[in-house]
C-alpha cells in the first residue's frame, strides 16, 4: 500500500504556491518534506489527505488508509486522556489503546483532564491518537513541535516501529526528527513561478 | 457514529458544554413576557403558544455557533473529516446532538412554562406534538447554517441572519397547529406541513451541510 503523487499543483487563498510536485512513498519508508515557511508544506499535506483538491496532478492512494495530523492536536479538554484517545480509537474500528498509552508514556496522565496537560504532552496525546487508528499512512504536519528531546525519542521509536510494520510516513518538519534512515524532499525545489490562478471564483471557494 | 454522538453528549454535560445555555434562556424569555405584557391571564393565554414556540425558537438559535466551531478550533475537524465517516453522517450526527441537548430538553420543560404562562389545558397536547415534530427542523435547518459559517471568527451575526429566515416555515405552521389545539381547532393541516418540513430538511440538508463544509475545510 503506497502512496503515488504526480505532477501536482496546489494552492492556498487561490495563489498557487508548489507546482510539479511528485514523489513516491512505500510501504516501510518515511519521507521527510523541508522547505522555508509559507512554501505550502501544510497545503501540500492537506491535498494529500484529501481535505483540499489539487489544482493539477493526481494523488493516487487509497484514502481509508491514510491518517492526517494537522497543527492542532483535535483535543477535546473536557475529555480525560483515555476518554480521547478512546473515542478515536472507535472512530477508526479500533479497539486498543494501550498500545498508544505505552508508546508515548501517557499512563500516569490516562486519568486526567485533557485542558489540565502541558503543551508537550497534549502534543504526546496527540500523536498517541495516530497510533489507534491503525491506519499504514501517517501524513504528519510538524509532529514534534513543543515535545522534549526525550518525547521526540518516543516519537521516532513509534515511526521506527510503524515503518516496521510495514506503514508510512510523510512528514513536514523544520526540526531533526532522529529518524536518518528517512528521504529528504525539499518543498523549495517545487516553488510555482505564475503567481495568481485564473480561476477567479476559486479565491472565494 | 454512536462514539461521535456518546463524545458530543457527554461534552456537552461536561463543564462549559452549554447544556443549560438553551433551557436557562427559554426559562428567562417565558418568565419576562409576563412581565411585559401585563398579568392579565386572558391574554397570556391567548398569545402562550406563540411565546413558547418563540421561546425554543430563540434558545435554538443560540447554541447553533457551538455544533462545529469549537471542534473547528481545535482540529477535530479536520481529523474528522479525514476518518471513516462519511461527511454526511457527520453532521447528521451533530444535529442529533444539538436536538438531543437542546431541543428535547426544552419539550420537556415545555408543559412546566406553558404552566407559567397559563396556557389552556386544551393547548398541551397539541403544543407539545409540534414541537416534537418542529425542533428536529431547527436543528438540521441550524447544522447546515453552522456548517456555512464554520471557521468565521465571530460568525455568530452572520449564522443568525441566514439561519432566522429558514426558520419562518417551520414557526408558522409549529406555532399555527399549537394556537389551533388551544382554540379547539383542527390541527390536520399544520401537522402536516409541520411533519413535511421536517421531513424534507432532514432528508435534504445533511448532503448540503457536507457539501458546504468540506469547501469550508480546504
Amino acid at each position: 500500500m503506497g502512496l503515488n503523487v504526480s505532477d501536482l499543483t496546489i494552492a492556498r487563498g487561490g495563489i498557487k504556491v508548489l507546482e510539479g510536485v511528485s514523489f513516491t512513498l512505500q510501504a516501510g519508508k518515511a519521507i521527510v518534506l523541508r522547505g522555508p515557511n509559507g512554501i505550502g508544506k501544510t497545503t501540500l499535506l492537506r491535498t494529500v489527505a484529501g481535505l483540499q483538491p489539487p489544482v493539477e496532478g493526481r494523488v493516487e492512494t487509497d484514502p481509508e488508509s491514510l491518517v492526517y495530523s494537522g497543527h492542532a492536536d483535535g483535543i477535546k479538554a473536557t475529555l480525560t486522556v483515555t476518554e480521547n484517545l478512546t473515542f478515536w480509537a472507535e472512530v477508526f474500528g479500533q479497539a486498543d489503546i494501550s498500545n498508544a498509552i505505552k508508546a508515548f508514556q501517557l499512563g500516569p496522565l490516562a486519568s486526567r483532564p485533557a485542558g489540565a496537560l502541558s503543551a508537550g504532552q497534549k502534543r504526546r496525546l496527540g500523536l498517541a491518537r495516530l497510533l489507534v487508528t491503525g491506519r499504514p499512512i501517517w501524513v504528519l504536519d510538524e509532529p514534534t513541535v513543543s515535545l522534549d528531546v526525550e518525547a521526540v525519542g518516543m516519537f521516532a521509536t513509534a515511526v521506527r516501529a510503524h515503518l516496521a510494520t510495514g506503514g508510512s510516513a510523510l512528514i513536514a518538519t523544520h526540526i531533526d526528527l532522529g529518524l536518518p534512515e528517512a528521504e529528504l524532499l525539499d518543498a523549495g525545489r517545487f516553488r510555482a513561478r505564475v503567481a495568481a490562478l485564473d480561476d477567479f471564483d476559486e479565491a472565494f471557494l | 457514529m454512536i462514539a461521535l454522538l456518546t463524545r458530543d453528549l457527554r461534552l456537552a454535560m461536561r463543564a462549559g458544554g452549554g447544556f443549560g445555555l438553551g433551557l436557562a434562556f427559554f426559562l428567562i424569555v417565558v418568565t419576562l413576557v409576563p412581565f411585559g405584557v401585563g398579568p392579565q391571564s386572558e391574554l397570556l393565554a391567548r398569545i402562550a403558544a406563540g411565546i413558547l414556540w418563540l421561546g425554543a425558537l430563540l434558545s435554538c438559535l443560540l447554541s447553533l455557533d457551538r455544533i462545529f466551531a469549537l471542534d473547528w478550533e481545535d482540529g477535530s475537524l479536520d481529523l474528522l473529516a479525514t476518518a471513516p465517516l462519511p461527511m454526511e453522517a457527520i453532521v447528521t450526527i451533530k444535529a442529533l446532538a444539538h436536538w438531543l441537548t437542546t431541543g428535547l430538553p426544552l419539550i420537556l420543560a415545555t408543559p412546566l412554562f406553558a404552566l407559567l404562562l397559563s396556557l389552556p389545558e386544551a393547548g398541551y397536547k397539541p403544543l407539545i406534538l409540534s414541537l416534537f415534530l418542529g425542533t428536529p427542523a431547527l436543528s438540521v435547518i441550524g447544522t447546515f447554517g453552522a456548517a456555512l459559517t464554520v471557521g468565521l471568527k465571530r460568525g455568530g451575526l452572520l449564522l443568525s441572519l441566514l439561519v432566522l429566515p429558514l426558520y419562518v416555515p417551520t414557526l408558522i405552521f409549529g406555532a399555527e397547529m399549537a394556537r389551533r389545539g388551544v382554540e379547539g381547532l383542527d390541527i390536520t393541516t399544520p401537522l402536516l406541513m409541520l411533519a413535511g418540513i421536517t421531513c424534507g430538511t432532514i432528508a435534504l440538508l445533511p448532503f448540503a451541510s457536507a457539501a458546504v463544509l468540506k469547501v469550508n475545510l480546504r
